[in-house]
């Protein structure tokens, strides 16, 4: 492929740079937005490239994040997966640092404490519905009881993750789910 | 499956370990890092408590950015301060990256196999069981809250049925029930001198 234009690139990095301070519960939160202006506007990818970017990342070990130098890789190789990767992360990381600092040297504080005890059933319901959503587009009964039996095992028993993960991959490839 | 809780906490020793933990746990998480990261943060390496976890967790959601990769930079910035951050974030992200590069050169060959398809879809639907598992699993120490069981299970309750059932926005959610739930906090605290009001 011959190079990207350092155009292509820097608006890149200037979107995702953006879409950064909005991505509040994850990037995948901003992916409607990623989609309009890239596949839609810009014609850097097609639909079929962007979907498997998020599918990828989502069955690839790691954060769901990767889904978004994928989508630069796709649109302007390397540089723009460095270019995406590093949009996405450099404001939302620099937040997470002066928040984190900010909570540490104040802990004492009322209105700290008071975070983190009232966040903390809000975390947990999010925590839950998170799992819920991914399990349900399968809705099948083999499916659910096969996510059921997961979170009973993870939440009672302390077996390796890696066995559960690979049980369901064998689960599915015999055509169980 | 408590037991683990009376146990002192440990402490990474130096960036390098965190980077090689965060790698480790990245390389686990198909699927969503997070309930590795609770199992290898909490109970194997033991380096946070599991309300700690939630604690920072709570922080992690409300900013923007990815959660576990928040939760990599505050957890790395504890023991090291800014080298510690990026370490733990170039261990959560370096290696996965090189993972998905390669891997989407293969996906378009593979995807639609029929085994492969399969496989994806077993892991989705472990991947989405052990996500709900971990939340059982924080739950434990809530026990100790001071909004006590009833207002606990109502506000989880409220917030589960708008982003799971009803779909609403995260945003609203967290403004409308996370400051309600803050606000309620506030009001079981008894005053702290710095805090004011």
């Amino acid at each position: 492929m011959s190079g990207p234009e350092a155009s292509t690139l820097l608006s890149l990095f200037g979107h995702f740079l953006l879409l950064s301070l909005l991505s509040i519960g994850g990037a995948i939160t901003v992916a409607p937005d990623m989609h309009r202006w890239m596949v839609a506007e810009q014609h850097l990818l097609t639909d079929p490239q962007f979907a498997s970017a998020i599918a990828i990342a989502q069955a690839a070990p790691g954060p769901n994040v990767l889904f978004v130098p994928l989508l630069g890789f796709q649109a302007a190789g390397l540089a723009g997966a460095a270019a995406t990767l590093v949009g996405i992360m450099l404001p939302s990381a620099t937040l997470a640092l002066l928040a984190t600092r900010w909570g540490q040297a104040r802990q004492d504080w009322r209105a700290v404490r008071a975070f983190k005890i009232g966040m903390a059933p809000i975390t947990l319901a999010l925590i839950a519905a998170t799992g819920w959503l991914l399990a349900a587009p399968w809705g099948e009964w083999s499916s659910l009881s096969l996510t059921a039996a997961a979170a009973l095992l993870v939440w009672r028993t302390r077996l390796h993750l890696l066995w559960l993960i690979g049980a369901g991959a064998a689960l599915g490839m015999a055509g169980w789910v | 499956m408590t037991d683990d809780d009376a146990a002192p906490l440990a402490r990474p020793a130096s960036c390098t370990e965190l980077f090689t933990a965060f790698t480790g746990l990245a390389l686990q998480g198909f699927g969503g890092v997070l309930a590795v990261a609770q199992r290898v943060l909490c109970e194997d390496r033991r380096w946070l408590g599991k309300a700690e976890f939630l604690e920072m967790l709570a922080l992690a959601q409300v900013l923007p950015g990815p959660n576990v990769c928040n939760l990599s930079l505050m957890v790395g910035d504890r023991w090291f301060g800014t080298r510690g951050a990026f370490a733990a974030l170039a261990g959560m992200m370096a290696v996965p990256l090189l993972i998905v590069l390669a891997a989407i050169a293969l996906y378009a060959q593979f995807a639609s196999h029929p085994l492969v398809a399969g496989a994806l879809r077993g892991m989705g639907a472990v991947a989405a069981g052990m996500i709900v598992g971990t939340a059982f699993k924080l739950a434990g120490p809530l026990r100790a809250s001071p909004l006590g069981l009833p207002l606990l299970a109502l506000l989880g309750g409220a917030c589960f049925a708008a982003i799971a059932l009803l779909r609403w926005p995260l945003v609203w959610v967290l403004l409308g029930l996370g400051l309600l739930a803050c606000g309620l906090a506030w009001r079981r605290l008894a005053p702290s001198p710095e805090g004011g009001a």
